[in-house]
């Protein structure tokens, strides 16, 4: 299935972004995001970017206050996970102008919406910028 | 926020929050505030919908419950506006699952806005599909969807999304995509230019072929064509290039969805798919920026394990293997992750495993990183890597290791040394060494199957025995040794101590008091370990030293009445045998040889729960014929025969040991296995409702010896496989299962671990169970597994149960119950878990019986009489005398119909002995359907009765019959907790009608299981 959730979380260990494609009860999601989050914050810059938690493969970046953490299947292409969190980063980044956690987390639906047009199903969608926000400014047209 | 002040004003407290209670405290009040609008206000404007919607998903991202307001977010789904339209779609996929009912409500929305005409409608009902939707959408939406995908009409927004969500409802139901019909369109759909639709395409691919590669065979030219014009860079428009790449995401797609055909038959896509292959691993060079080169290598790694799988030439996988060993040594740490990981599925390919041994040290390195994601890889790589050549090197390296890695790790280590050094040991005497070493650097993470498993191959080898008496015998001057050492130190002297005898420290006296020394430290279990070693040092002194004597006859006198039943028999027993002289001798003879067993080690590694760890276990069981037999021992006992590949061993093991190992697979697989049902599934299901007796002690035969207490065999002495079982229940089972069928909370099982709640809500013919999993102890249970064996009328789904319980910790598991037709039959959990190395296993019955699908119905004369005129006879409406009920006073049986919903209906009958009882029974075969009853009782027996049962369905009056027979006999469930039907003496008579379908019932055990309770 690929992607299982994605998850940003600042350096204080709250969530900021939540997404699931799989069903988790809340207790379970709790406790799987008390767990990576323990784990990916314990490591530092010269460490890689991938950490195995229970059956799933954390694929892990981190901007300035900000994690992004992508659980994915154990033979998933950490690579191409990797750079599509950039690439998550870099289209949100296009339409806030110089993202930061604050603009994630005032502007949840947003980041969803975003979120939305990336990933469906745990598979990647679509990887073009201009495609992926074009869905955004037909909501802000609307407003 | 776009407008909506209230959500940020509400984001912003959250910010400002001091601390965990404060935030809760806001949480709390707002989902009161929530909570009373929509109660409150009629008529809520969109914008109030939407904000309070926002609201709720802000909370439930935060960790809180929000269990209500579901109804308003699935509401907005219908709203005509975009804005609203989309904020319904986005946070119903966020807060419900694919089994809720509302979500079930929404499909004819759902449906108009897929074949509705407006594109950002269909767009975002697609999203929602494609993420949460379930069977019932699949069965609905399919057609729709499918043609939405090849429609020429639509543009690619709407299809690349059409595309993800097929993908979804095939998964939910393969039928929804018909392969003859859907293969060329596939093919087709991967001659799109659209790199969008193609992406979302390719993983469409990857699934349908992995389900059936055959039928899409014709779609593996196109993707090798995708592969070539994106490697060309030809007609990629800008925004699908990446830092350079041409999208690398698309790429890597295309690579893997071509790993699901086995392999490509025709030459000329085989050289075109080459050629790029070629490209791909000689023109990916490191660069500077750190986006670029991750992408490139991104592409670079899926090809890799491309050619693994396509098998190519040797040069090129040499030319693999070089470019591998590059990358572990190099310094970026996801290089060399990526590295160590490929390299691991390298193994898999055949020939190459002499180039991969060249960087043995080079990974070793890597075992010492300070980073334990990259120490994991070089574990598992040096695990595969090993076999009889570099075993001795590599099983250093982990023992040394051993000393210095954390806490996480060392159970895992310990397991893949010892697994390992039997392996592959050179000798065994290198062997006995290891396992010594490892119980002395790490005693704590070794488990007891490790101590277990040396004492059987020193039993089993005569040659090991005086070495590993010696090697024990120089343990025991440590200052400090680990319990566990002491353990097979003990067992092992006990049994061959004499061999030693003429060396220095090694007489029996000296043995004796320098183990005695150690008693005063050890816990309980270790005392009657010490207690057999003591009885046999006596019986080896020849001739027989008085002293010594005395001294272990005081012991023995001291412990005949330790509060401890296990040692107290054995201080009286030994003390009561080593009286006897001869006989003594012929009980405490050398333990026969072990029985030829699987190694639990394996078996355990298998269990272990890091999949990561289990990739290379499976891969070592792929290596495993040619190395089955290296223990060059003359007994085929040693040789360890792989578990579960036994069936498949190839032709170079003798085909005795074969047969042997089947038979040993088949014969005890009731005993060891917790994990995979036993083919004999009824016998598993009948015999141990509860509770398995404890296998394994027959296995040792027993020396005879006449006078003998039978206890002392030798189970007794000999360290036995994991216990099964072993604990003691709380309550009865059977009766907490009848509590539970009348009432729907409480205990469904308990015992001194973990106890079972269970809690249900029914509705029509859906019922939501929630499992209460709670752990009583201080430390976790682990290996837990609840299977449910459902019964052909019931439609069962578990959510997955967590593998372990923390300690103190209750885990919560809904499990979703739909009836689809009248029966009977009870849905059986299969549940087990381990604590400590005892494994437990418990079938529970699980009360979502035929009464919890019936909702109360009184009828008036003016609505009973009617229909139960119109029900004419049988098969429809069924009479029958029942003898052997339970005598109940009228008001009594009058309770208890009512108490599985049978509701008595008050002065219909003339008679007063008679009772006349309404219900309506629910179940997706029947719908709502109205049962009727009428009981006429004999006031002079109450022993009997005749009752006549009438429905519109043969199989629901017959179904129901029997059900309140059941309940009228048995009901008494006093403390000899019997279980209802055939079982007891006074049965009833044979029913007049015959039961629906025995065929259907006889294939389905969980028919054949309440048939026979």
């Amino acid at each position: 299935m690929g992607i299982r959730f994605i998850l940003m979380v600042n350096k204080q260990g709250q969530t900021r972004l939540a997404q699931y494609y799989e069903w988790l009860t809340l207790e379970e999601r709790r406790a799987l995001e008390g767990e990576i989050v323990r784990k990916c914050l314990a490591r530092n810059d010269q460490q890689c970017s991938f950490v195995e938690h229970r059956n799933y493969k954390i694929v892990y970046r981190r901007y300035a206050s900000l994690f992004f953490m992508v659980g994915v299947d154990d033979d998933e292409n950490e690579l191409a996970i990797l750079e599509f969190i950039h690439l998550l980063v870099e289209t949100m980044d296009k339409h806030f102008g110089n993202v930061c956690e604050l603009d994630i987390m005032f502007h949840l639906e947003k980041a969803h919406f975003m979120l939305e047009e990336m990933v469906m199903n745990g598979c990647i969608v679509e990887t073009s910028k201009a495609n992926i926000l074009s869905s955004i400014q037909l909501m802000d047209k609307a407003h | 926020m776009s407008g909506m002040r209230g959500l940020s004003v509400f984001i912003s407290d959250i910010r400002n929050c001091q601390n965990k209670e404060a935030e809760r405290l806001r949480v709390d009040k707002e989902l009161g505030n929530i909570r009373t609008c929509f109660k409150n206000e009629k008529v809520l404007t969109p914008y109030k919908k939407k904000k309070y919607v926002w609201k709720m998903l802000y909370i439930h991202m935060l960790g809180y419950d929000v269990d209500f307001g579901h109804m308003e977010a699935v509401s907005l789904i219908s709203a005509p506006k975009y804005p609203e339209k989309q904020v319904g779609y986005i946070v119903t996929s966020c807060l419900l699952n694919e089994n809720h009912d509302f979500l079930r409500l929404a499909i004819n929305t759902v449906r108009n806005d897929i074949i509705g005409r407006n594109e950002t409608f269909q767009c975002l009902a697609l999203t929602l599909v494609g993420n949460i939707g379930g069977r019932d959408f699949s069965e609905s939406l399919a057609p729709d969807v499918q043609k939405l995908l090849i429609s020429s009409s639509c543009r690619p927004l709407v299809r690349k999304k059409a595309a993800l969500c097929l993908l979804r409802l095939f998964r939910k139901n393969p039928d929804a995509v018909n392969v003859d019909g859907w293969a060329d369109r596939m093919a087709q759909l991967l001659d799109e230019r659209d790199l969008g639709i193609l992406t979302s395409s390719t993983s469409l691919l990857v699934a349908l072929v992995s389900n059936n590669h055959e039928a899409y065979s014709s779609c593996l030219p196109k993707c090798v064509k995708i592969l070539e014009r994106l490697a060309r860079n030809q007609h990629v428009p800008q925004e699908y290039t990446y830092y350079g790449i041409p999208s690398p995401w698309l790429q890597v797609k295309a690579m893997r969805a071509l790993q699901y055909f086995p392999t490509i038959e025709d030459p000329s896509t085989r050289k075109a798919l080459f050629e790029v292959l070629q490209r791909i691993l000689m023109g990916t060079d490191v660069v500077k920026n750190v986006n670029k080169n991750n992408a490139s290598h991104a592409v670079l790694f899926e090809a890799l394990s491309l050619v693994m799988h396509l098998d190519a030439e040797k040069e090129m996988m040499s030319q693999c293997v070089a470019l591998l060993g590059k990358f572990i040594s190099v310094r970026e740490p996801n290089i060399r992750y990526l590295g160590l990981e490929n390299m691991t599925r390298m193994l898999m390919v055949t020939d190459v495993q002499d180039s991969i041994k060249k960087h043995q040290s080079q990974i070793i390195t890597s075992l010492k990183d300070p980073d334990i994601s990259i120490r994991r890889r070089a574990l598992d790589l040096l695990y595969g890597m090993c076999d009889v050549s570099n075993a001795k090197d590599i099983v250093e390296e982990l023992l040394q290791y051993l000393s210095t890695a954390e806490f996480s790790m060392r159970e895992e280590l310990s397991l893949k040394a010892a697994i390992l050094a039997e392996k592959f040991a050179p000798d065994l005497s290198w062997y006995v060494d290891v396992i010594l070493q490892l119980i002395d650097k790490a005693g704590d993470f070794v488990s007891d199957d490790i101590w277990f498993r040396v004492v059987q191959f020193v039993t089993n080898n005569e040659d090991l025995q005086p070495y590993a008496a010696s090697k024990a015998r120089e343990y025991l001057d440590k200052i400090a040794i680990h319990e566990t050492m002491l353990k097979v130190s003990a067992y092992i002297l006990g049994e061959y101590g004499h061999l030693l005898a003429r060396q220095p420290g090694c007489s029996a006296s000296e043995l004796f008091s320098i183990l005695h020394e150690k008693l005063p430290t050890v816990s309980t279990p270790t005392i009657p370990i010490l207690l057999s070693t003591y009885a046999k040092l006596l019986m080896h002194t020849q001739p027989p030293d008085p002293e010594l004597q005395k001294k272990i006859w005081a012991v023995f006198k001291k412990y005949e009445s330790c509060i401890d039943v296990e040692i107290q028999q054995r201080a009286v027993e030994y003390f009561e045998l080593s009286k006897k002289g001869a006989a003594y001798m012929d009980v405490l003879a050398e333990m026969p040889k072990f029985p030829e067993r699987q190694s639990s080690l394996i078996k355990k590694a298998e269990d272990v729960e890091d999949t990561a760890d289990q990739s290379a276990i499976k891969l070592r069981a792929q290596q495993q014929p040619s190395n089955a037999l290296v223990l060059a021992d003359p007994q085929p006992v040693d040789g360890a025969p792989p578990p579960l590949k036994v069936p498949i061993v190839s032709g170079s093991t003798n085909p005795e040991s074969v047969a042997r190992s089947v038979s040993q697979a088949y014969g005890t697989l009731s005993s060891i296995d917790p994990q995979t049902p036993s083919p004999d599934l009824l016998s598993d299901l009948l015999g141990p409702l509860a509770i398995e007796a404890a296998p394994g002690a027959e296995q040792h035969g027993p020396i005879g010896a006449e006078g003998v207490p039978e206890e002392v065999d030798g189970s007794a002495i000999v360290p036995v496989e994991e216990q099964t079982n072993s604990v003691e229940l709380i309550g009865n089972i059977a009766e907490r299962f009848h509590a539970l069928c009348l009432k729907d909370s409480g205990v469904l099982y308990e015992d001194p671990h973990i106890q079972i709640g269970i809690k249900a809500e029914w509705r029509g013919h859906h019922g939501r169970l929630v499992l209460f999993m709670g752990n009583k102890n201080t430390s976790p249970l682990t290996s837990v597994q609840a299977l449910i064996l459902p019964p052909a009328h019931l439609k069962l789904d578990l959510s997955p149960v967590p593998d372990t319980i923390p300690p103190r910790a209750q885990v919560q598991s809904p499990l979703e119950v739909m009836n689809i037709r009248p029966s009977r039959d009870v849905a059986v959990l299969d549940f087990s878990y381990k604590f400590g190395t005892n494994m437990v296993n418990a079938k529970l019955r699980i009360p979502a019986t035929l009464n919890k699908f019936l909702q109360p119905l009184q009828l008036t004369s003016e609505e009973f009489f009617p229909q139960w005129r119109a029900l004419s006879g049988p098969p429809l409406k069924l009479q029958e005398v029942v003898r052997g009920v339970r005598p109940l006073a009228l008001p009594e049986m009058a309770n208890l119909f009512n108490s599985f919903h049978v509701t008595i209906c008050p002065g219909l009958d003339p008679n007063p002995n008679n009772l006349v009882a309404s219900t309506t029974f629910y179940s997706e075969s029947t719908g709502a359907m109205l049962c009727l009853a009428r009981i006429e009782t004999d006031p002079a027996d109450r022993t009997q009765l005749r009752m006549t049962i009438g429905s519109g369905d043969p199989a629901l009056t017959f179904e129901l019959k029997e059900f309140i027979k059941e309940q009228l006999i048995t009901i008494p469930m006093g403390s000899r907790a019997l279980v209802p039907a055939a079982g007891p003496g006074p049965a009833p008579a044979p029913p007049v009608a015959q039961p629906p379908s025995p065929a259907a019932l006889a294939d389905d055990p969980g028919a054949l299981l309440a048939g026979l309770l």
